[in-house]
């Protein structure tokens, strides 16, 4: 019986070979989810909002759920200055749930699980808040690294553990997203070897495995959410900077 | 000792640092479970905190986790 890797489902198939100059710019198969992945966001909202009836019915319900959670979610978090970023708040946890959901799918490709996709969006997420806090309130945005009511000798410790730890965000936000996706699914793909190898006693992984998809459906959200509170939240230090 | 076993040991000895996350996920939920019980109106509006912190205490599980399969499988 030939056995792969656990980690064989995360390698990228190049579906149409391009190349430009120098660069190997192939439609790989993670390009591919990611393409489903906004055509299914952009069918789900355009195609809800259709009938805009002011009484809504299923779908339109769900369209104006998702705008209205995220909407109190950057409210909340960032004040009503941060909701000139709601589309931008919008579009990433729209576009990494449907990425994460679609990753459920028996053999479909987890595009969220490849560090460099999550580090893309974290550090977006990063410079740009950076450089919204430094365009909103110059140099005086470095007091952010000084927090008010701290006696003024435990500051030559206490700014550069505050300056590391802000440096730290945007690894910690990728590595989150990207680690909850891929031990995911290479447990999945772990435990499954068990089934086959124990024969007629694979019940017993079977059962754990139907029972760690339903958390892993869970976790997809909970990630996807956590992503966007944690961006609105280091949008609020940019914006807010003396707390 | 060859590569293949000291890789088996390294991921079983990296699977420890799941305890601290269990613990503190424990003690989070316990806190809610605890204020919830004393101020029921007050608990409905905490629950996203208790996810958001729930997702941050498992976050350091799943590093530890990642970093035994790294050592496994590569």
């Amino acid at each position: 019986m030939a056995t792969e890797s656990p980690l064989h489902q995360f390698e990228l198939v190049e579906l149409i070979p391009i190349k430009i100059g120098g660069i190997n710019a192939s439609f790989t198969n993670a390009s591919m989810w990611m393409l489903v992945a906004i055509i299914g966001v952009t069918v789900f909202l355009t195609m809800g909002m259709r009938k805009h009836a002011m009484v809504p019915g299923r779908w339109q319900s769900m369209a104006e759920m998702s705008y209205q959670f995220i909407a109190n979610l950057v409210r909340d978090n960032a004040g009503s200055e941060g909701m000139k970023y709601f589309p931008f708040i919008f579009t990433l946890f729209m576009f990494i749930l449907f990425c994460n959901a679609l990753g459920m799918v028996p053999y479909s490709f987890t595009v969220t699980s490849h560090l460099i996709v999550t580090l893309a969006m974290a550090l977006t997420v990063f410079i740009g808040v950076t450089i919204i806090g430094f365009v909103k309130h110059g140099v005086k945005f470095l007091h952010l690294f000084s927090p008010a009511g701290v006696p003024i000798f435990v500051m030559p410790l206490l700014i550069p553990i505050e300056i590391i730890s802000y440096f730290v965000r945007p690894i910690s936000l990728s590595v989150r997203l990207f680690l909850n996706m891929m031990v995911g699914h290479t447990m999945l793909k772990v435990f499954a070897g068990f089934v086959v190898l124990l024969g007629i006693w694979g019940i017993g992984p079977l059962a754990f495995i139907v029972m760690f998809i339903g958390f892993e459906f869970f976790v997809a959200l909970l990630q996807a959410y956590i992503f966007a509170v944690l961006s609105c939240l280091y949008l609020n230090d940019a914006l807010h900077p003396h707390h | 000792m060859d590569l293949a076993s000291a890789k088996m040991i390294g991921a079983g000895l990296a699977t420890m640092g799941v305890l601290g996350a269990g613990i503190g996920i424990g003690v989070l939920f316990g806190n809610f479970v605890n204020a919830g019980i004393r101020n029921p109106a007050a608990a409905k509006t905490q629950t996203g905190n208790l996810f958001v912190g729930m997702a941050l205490s498992e976050a350091t599980a799943i590093f530890a986790l990642g970093i035994a399969m790294l050592i496994l499988f590569s």
